[in-house]
């Protein structure tokens, strides 16, 4: 029963990166990369290691989260290439 | 500087991100929540999950959170732009402070056993001490990213 948890976060978390490639949307992209953060922090909680989640959910989840919109905010919108 | 009316919609030459009541009411209900779980994660950190990173980063959640939606100029009265360095240089100042004491009262660098505070029990000493140091990488880590947040902002 607890290899289903974990292949269900496995492959929500490789799907979000794959589509956190492909996205035009960088917001979008952004939100996407969220959900792959918070992704790993469930993987780490499933492990059994409580402090690495934490940190991950906070820091990844969170503050690279607001950088990364503030960044888009003073640039462009859409991804050029 | 100093807005007399707080109210985040109406002025002038500040820079929000949005005008919708909802999400200003939203975070200002939602930031000192965030603020209280900062603080007790970094309370309860050396027994723990959590501990002065983790609390650090989650009370500059709450600034930022702040700072995203009402704007930079009126979340000055919250955590003012001009204080973020010079509390992060306190906290690097705390951290290798009781160090360096440690080393100069003839133990190892940060060994809190050695610490000259001859009114505590050393087992309680070691306790309070590692509580001592996460105040110092709290106030180090969240006063910079609210500081790097306010140089993206002004690049």
């Amino acid at each position: 029963m607890h290899w289903l948890i974990e292949f269900t976060l496995f492959t929500v978390m490789i799907v979000a990166a794959l589509v956190a490639l492909g996205l035009r949307n960088l917001l979008a992209a952004v939100v996407t990369l969220n959900i792959f953060s918070f992704m790993v922090a469930s993987t780490m909680v499933s492990l059994g290691a409580i402090d690495v989640a934490f940190t991950e959910a906070v820091v990844g989840a969170g503050a690279v989260g607001v950088f990364n919109i503030v960044a888009i905010l003073l640039t462009s919108r859409k991804s050029l290439d | 500087m100093t807005p007399t009316r707080v109210d985040a919609c109406h002025i002038e030459g500040m820079k929000s991100q949005t005008d919708s009541p909802i999400i200003h009411v939203c975070a200002r209900g939602l930031a000192p929540v965030i603020l209280i779980i900062g603080l007790y994660v970094f309370f309860h950190g050396h027994y723990s999950p959590g501990g002065g990173f983790q609390g650090g980063v989650l009370l500059a959640a709450s600034f930022l959170l702040l700072r995203m939606t009402l704007g930079t100029q009126i979340s000055q009265l919250v955590m003012p732009s001009r204080l973020t360095i010079t509390l992060s240089a306190i906290g690097a100042l705390i951290f290798a402070g009781t160090g360096l004491v440690a080393i100069f009262a003839g133990g190892n660098f940060l060994d809190y056993g050695f610490l000259p505070v001859p009114w505590f029990d050393p087992a309680y000493l070691r306790n309070y001490a590692i509580l001592f140091i996460e105040l110092g990488v709290t106030l180090t880590v969240m006063a910079t990213l609210v500081s790097i947040y306010d140089d993206l902002l002004e690049a």
